[in-house]
């Protein structure tokens, strides 16, 4: 094995090269204080490889394997064939991957997985584009964000990873916020839990690619939540929990103008967006209620 | 051992289960073998004790036999054409992480245009992927060359994943009679699978395949190609002890009436089962020719090639891939590179693509042409040996009519 060289509190190593705010960092070290050792772990080749590490140098505690851009679900998958075989129902094995290697180019891997009702627990930690290959645009970009293929704003809504999830009946499936470290973890732990795939939707503020001050990841993540841009809710054997209604939304105009990828949006297109978001939440809000009955 | 009436997915699938693989995930694309199924009936059936993944995909078929038997499941699956094509990215995964997992490739074309039928181009196009490749003769090799192949890939100083190369129909569908051996003597050939180097463990942590600099990686590299130098000696002594238990002979590279022969003919694959019957029809005619079957040509044996044909004057290698671009098929480059030292005219034959058989009277023809270049009656030859005359009009199309 590996020479371990710098003892860590926790699994994840305290020097890690993410950028000053980096909300997946925050996801990896959160998710990792839950799940512990008896883990193996699936990180594709994206900004969450920093913590797979460098040549001959490692981030994490625990064993990992860095699979290729659209196959983490299908790795995890053959990992727990191989712990199934050997009789080990304990460690857990954790796919933890972007929006890209996600809703993008791992969409097929992970409807098989959760079709097949593999026992993988699947963390997607949603910086909403590419961000460690030059903020490339996704199909989870949000409408109106610039990216470097989005320059002028993007012109559809993103894909949603949990509806699809869903659809899937897979026993446990979750959103999430970086701001709420409880819920989020309270969820991790339930889908460790879980006897079957489960799936995580974080999202994952990223001050480079959003182009706002690094300070302010928490407070973006929460205005995500407080303004309806991202509900957060669970799927539990069928059955819907919404964790948080906000009294009444904060106006999205909050949440854009601390983000450069939002600043050439005209005051027209912000009206529109106000609109379209508060109609999509009630909307949301009632199919999700209508679904946990 | 019994005797049995098996084609070629049903022994690739025999030695499988004889290896007692305990992963297998493989999809069905198009042009698929039935070694799936076959593997899937065999899990359900209890007489295999194995989990069975029943992927979404070639792609993930490669990836979740590659992470399983990371984690110490001897692991399996198989593709063919477009399947294999559809998995290259993952194909160097495997080599490069040293997950020695041997692979049945049923060898079809791969489109456009659309085929279901033989040729090699579906592997060879592969040969860079840091996989070993045996292509099979017959049912028995296919066998055979299957059992041993877990051995040599799994042996410490090679560790590196094999493919065995199973021609699409003319083996692959054609049943034969085939020797298989009891489970009791394949656990003694073979052993349960151990795990060297890379491994997945929560008691032994360790990542594997993260980012890598320049300073190593050229080195990891290497590494992979001393395990496949140094397999061609595990090929041997495996080949030996596989000979002495079981009574059966392979090769590296097997010479057919080669020592006293005029002309040679090199190839791979169920074509030389024909070649072996036109060599004996000929040499009855007072015509001294043989044949060279190459069963291994990842890692390419280029000493063995050297010690068996660098006598000879003239060659023929026949590629049943058509190595667009290239001066000469892919197996005729490597040829002419191994004998370069030597004073040889090495021809390069293409055919048998697509499905296309290659009968007695292909392979006699290439004799003619090769005896006539051996005798200065001829100089020219025919590459595209089983061309037909109206190539270029075949689905032409001619706008305007």
């Amino acid at each position: 094995m590996y020479n371990i060289q710098h003892d860590t509190k926790d699994l994840v190593s305290h020097g890690v090269p993410a950028c000053a705010g980096c909300g997946l960092e925050l996801v990896m070290r959160k998710t990792m204080d839950v799940l512990g050792e008896k883990t193996i772990v699936v990180i594709p080749p994206g900004c969450s490889a920093l913590f797979s590490g460098f040549g001959d140098e490692t981030a994490l505690k625990i064993p990992g394997f860095q699979g290729n851009l659209e196959n983490s679900a299908a790795l995890a998958a053959g990992i727990r064939a191989g712990l199934n075989v050997k009789g080990d129902k304990e460690t857990t094995v954790l796919a933890f991957a972007g929006d890209g290697g996600t809703v993008d180019i791992g969409l097929q891997a992970l409807s098989g997985v959760m079709e097949r009702k593999d026992r993988v627990l699947y963390i997607c930690y949603d910086n909403e584009a590419y961000m460690n290959t030059g903020i490339q645009g996704s199909s989870s970009t949000p409408l109106f964000a610039s990216t470097t293929t989005t320059p002028t704003g993007k012109k559809t809504n993103r894909k949603d990873l949990l509806q699809i999830a869903i659809a899937h009946e897979i026993p446990y499936c979750a959103s999430a916020s970086i701001h709420n470290p409880r819920d989020f973890q309270k969820k991790v732990k339930k889908a460790k839990e879980t006897n079957g795939p489960s799936l995580i939707h974080i999202q994952a503020p990223c001050p480079t690619g959003w182009r706002y001050e690094p300070s302010k990841t928490i407070e973006i993540a929460k205005l995500s939540v407080e303004t309806g841009l991202w509900v957060l809710y669970e799927y539990e054997e069928g059955k819907i929990t919404i964790n948080y209604k906000p009294k009444q939304l904060k106006p999205i105009e909050e949440y854009l103008k601390l983000q450069g990828r939002f600043k050439r949006m005209t005051p027209e297109e912000i009206g529109q967006l106000q609109e379209e978001t508060t109609n999509r939440y009630e909307r949301y809000i009632k199919k999700l209620e209508g679904m946990s009955l | 051992m019994t005797y049995k009436m098996l084609d070629g997915n049903s022994a690739a699938v025999e030695a499988m289960k004889l290896a007692k693989v305990q992963v297998i995930s493989a999809y069905p694309i198009t042009p698929q073998s039935s070694i799936s199924e076959k593997l899937s009936d065999l899990v359900e059936s209890g007489e295999l004790k194995a989990e069975y993944i029943r992927v979404e995909s070639e792609h993930t078929a490669l990836s979740v036999a590659t992470t399983a038997q990371l984690t110490g499941a001897r692991s399996a699956t198989a593709t063919a054409s477009n399947g294999l094509a559809l998995m290259h990215e993952i194909l160097s995964m495997t080599s490069g992480n040293r997950v020695p997992i041997v692979m049945p490739v049923v060898n079809r074309g791969i489109a456009a245009p659309w085929t279901l039928w033989c040729e090699h181009g579906d592997s060879i196009a592969q040969r860079d992927t840091g996989w070993m490749q045996f292509y099979s003769q017959n049912v028995q090799e296919v066998l055979d060359l299957t059992l041993t192949t877990y051995k040599i890939a799994e042996h410490g100083d090679v560790l590196t994943p094999a493919m065995v190369c199973i021609d699409g129909f003319f083996l692959s569908h054609s049943l034969q009679k085939v020797k298989v051996p009891t489970q009791e003597e394949v656990d003694k050939f073979l052993g349960k699978y151990v795990l060297k180097n890379t491994y997945l463990d929560p008691s032994d942590p360790m990542f594997i395949c993260n980012l890598t600099p320049p300073e190593d990686f050229t080195e990891m590299r290497y590494q992979q190609k001393v395990g496949m130098d140094n397999a061609i000696k595990v090929i041997e002594e495996v080949q030996k002890e596989f000979l002495s238990k079981f009574g059966r002979k392979l090769h590296i590279i097997e010479g057919y009436k080669t020592d006293d022969a005029d002309v040679v003919l090199l190839a791979m694959g169920s074509m030389t089962g024909t070649a072996k019957y036109v060599v004996n029809k000929m040499r009855s005619q007072g015509k001294k020719v043989g044949i060279a079957k190459l069963t291994v040509f990842r890692p390419f044996p280029f000493e063995h090639i050297k010690n068996l044909l660098g006598d000879k004057k003239v060659i023929g290698v026949f590629d049943r891939s058509a190595g667009l671009g290239g001066q000469g098929g892919p197996v005729w480059s490597e040829v002419s590179v191994a004998l370069k030292e030597f004073d040889i005219d090495i021809r390069s034959y293409i055919g048998g693509l697509g499905g296309r058989d290659v009968p007695a009277d292909t392979i006699e023809k290439i004799f003619d042409e090769l005896l006539s270049i051996q005798n200065r009656e001829k100089d020219t030859h025919t590459q595209w040996i089983d061309l037909k005359k109206n190539a270029m009009e075949i689905r032409e199309v001619i706008k305007h009519v």
